[in-house]
C-alpha cells in the first residue's frame, strides 16, 4: 500500500479527542502531511462516543495506506470494536491500537510522518504502554 | 397413496391440506414472527422510558449517570427507526435495532446491546417465523458476542449476570427466563465489579444492583409479557 497511514483519535470527550490531535500534530511536526483526525463525545455534544462521528473520521483521514484507531476508555474502546465487528462500516485497513491516548497519538502521528506502513505505526503507538515515567 | 377417487372429495381434500400445512414449517413451534419481534421492541422502548429515571439512579451509585438517558435516547431512534419502515422477519428486527442503539446510544450500552442484538438477529437468519428454542439459541450466541466484546463472564458484575441464565432458562419458558432475569439482576447487589467504570470502585462497588443487569431484566421481561 502507497500513501501515509491516517491517524482517528476517539474519546469521550470532544475537546480532549482535538487537543490531543493537536498536540500529536505539532509534537510531530507532522504540518499536514499525516491525516490525524478527532471524534470525540457524542453527536449532541455530550460525554461519550459517536460510532458515525469515528466512522466519518476514518473515512476522513484514509490515504489507502490504513488507518490507526487510538481510543480511550470504555464506550470508544468498545464502539471502535463493534465497528470493526460489523465490517464494512469502516474503512479498509483499519486497525484500533492498544495504547496509551496521549502517548499513543504521539508516537503513531511521528511514525505515520516519516512514511511508515500501519504495522509500524501501530507497533510504535503500542511501545508507548513501555515508557516508564519514574 | 392414491385415495379412493370420489369418495368424500371436499372432506378429505380438506385432510390433505390441513396435513400438508402441518409439514411446511421447519418448527412446529415457530410462531414468533416479525409482529412479535416488532411488539417486543415497542414493550421495550416503553420499559426504557419508564425507567430511564430509575437506571440512571442505579448508574450514578457507581458508574457515571448516564445509563437511563443513553437507553432512552437509543430505544427513541429505535422505535422511530421500526415505525418508519418495519422489517418483516424476527432478524431483520432485532439487526435494524442493534443498528440503531451502536449508532445512537452514546456510552457502552450502546455497542453491548447492539452487539447482543444483532448476533442473535442474525442466528434467527431470514425465517418469517421462529420458535421459543431458536430464539433462546440466538439470544446464547448473542449473549456470547457481549461476553467477548467486553471480556466479561457471570460474575464480573455485568448484564451478562442477566442475560446468561435468561438464555439458558428460556429453553424452559419465557416466565422461566424473566425470573432468571430478574434473580440474575438482584444476585449482582452484592458482587465486586471487575468490568467498565465501576471496577474503578473496587469494594465500594459491592451493595449496588448493577444497572447493565437492572436494563438486561427490562429486556427479558417485556420478552415475557409480550408473549403472553
Amino acid at each position: 500500500m502507497t500513501g501515509v497511514v491516517g491517524i482517528v483519535l476517539v474519546s469521550h470527550s470532544a475537546q480532549v479527542a482535538a487537543s490531543v490531535a493537536d498536540l500529536a500534530r505539532r509534537l510531530a511536526g507532522a504540518g499536514d502531511g499525516v491525516p490525524v483526525a478527532a471524534a470525540g463525545g457524542t453527536a449532541e455534544g455530550g460525554l461519550g462516543t459517536s460510532a458515525e462521528r469515528t466512522v466519518r473520521a476514518a473515512h476522513g483521514v484514509d490515504r489507502g495506506a490504513g488507518v490507526a484507531v487510538l481510543v480511550d476508555i470504555g464506550s470508544a474502546v468498545l464502539t471502535v470494536k463493534t465497528l470493526l465487528a460489523e465490517g464494512g462500516e469502516l474503512p479498509e485497513g483499519t486497525r484500533l491500537v492498544d495504547a496509551p491516548f496521549v502517548e499513543g497519538a504521539v508516537a503513531a502521528v511521528v511514525t505515520a510522518a516519516t512514511g511508515a506502513d500501519l504495522d509500524a505505526v501501530a507497533a510504535a503507538a503500542e511501545e508507548a504502554y513501555g515508557y516508564r515515567k519514574v | 397413496m392414491p385415495g379412493p377417487a370420489g369418495d368424500g372429495g371436499a372432506a378429505s381434500a380438506g385432510r390433505d391440506d390441513a396435513h400438508k400445512g402441518a409439514d411446511v414449517p421447519r418448527d412446529a413451534d415457530a410462531v414468533l414472527d416479525a409482529e412479535f419481534f416488532l411488539r417486543w421492541m415497542d414493550a421495550l422502548a416503553r420499559a426504557v422510558d419508564r425507567e430511564a429515571a430509575r437506571l440512571t439512579e442505579l448508574d450514578a451509585a457507581i458508574g457515571d449517570a448516564d445509563h437511563g438517558a443513553n437507553m432512552r435516547r437509543g430505544f427513541a431512534a429505535v422505535t422511530a427507526a421500526l415505525g418508519k419502515d418495519a422489517p418483516d422477519t424476527p432478524g431483520a428486527v432485532l439487526m435494524l435495532t442493534g443498528r440503531r442503539l451502536i449508532s445512537t446510544v452514546g456510552g457502552a450500552s450502546g455497542p453491548l446491546y447492539g452487539t447482543l442484538l444483532r448476533r442473535a438477529g442474525k442466528a434467527l437468519g431470514d425465517e418469517a417465523a421462529v420458535s421459543r428454542a431458536q430464539l433462546a439459541e440466538a439470544l446464547r450466541a448473542g449473549t456470547a458476542a457481549v461476553a467477548r466484546l467486553g471480556g466479561a463472564k457471570a460474575g464480573d458484575k455485568t448484564m451478562l449476570d442477566a442475560l446468561e441464565p435468561a438464555a439458558a432458562a428460556l429453553e424452559e419458558s419465557f416466565a422461566a427466563a424473566r425470573q432468571a432475569a430478574e434473580d440474575g439482576a438482584a444476585a449482582t447487589v452484592p458482587m465486586l465489579a471487575r468490568k467498565g467504570r465501576a471496577s474503578y470502585l473496587g469494594e465500594r462497588s459491592i451493595g449496588h444492583r448493577d444497572p447493565g443487569a437492572a436494563s438486561s431484566a427490562l429486556l427479558i421481561g417485556t420478552l415475557e409479557e409480550t408473549a403472553r
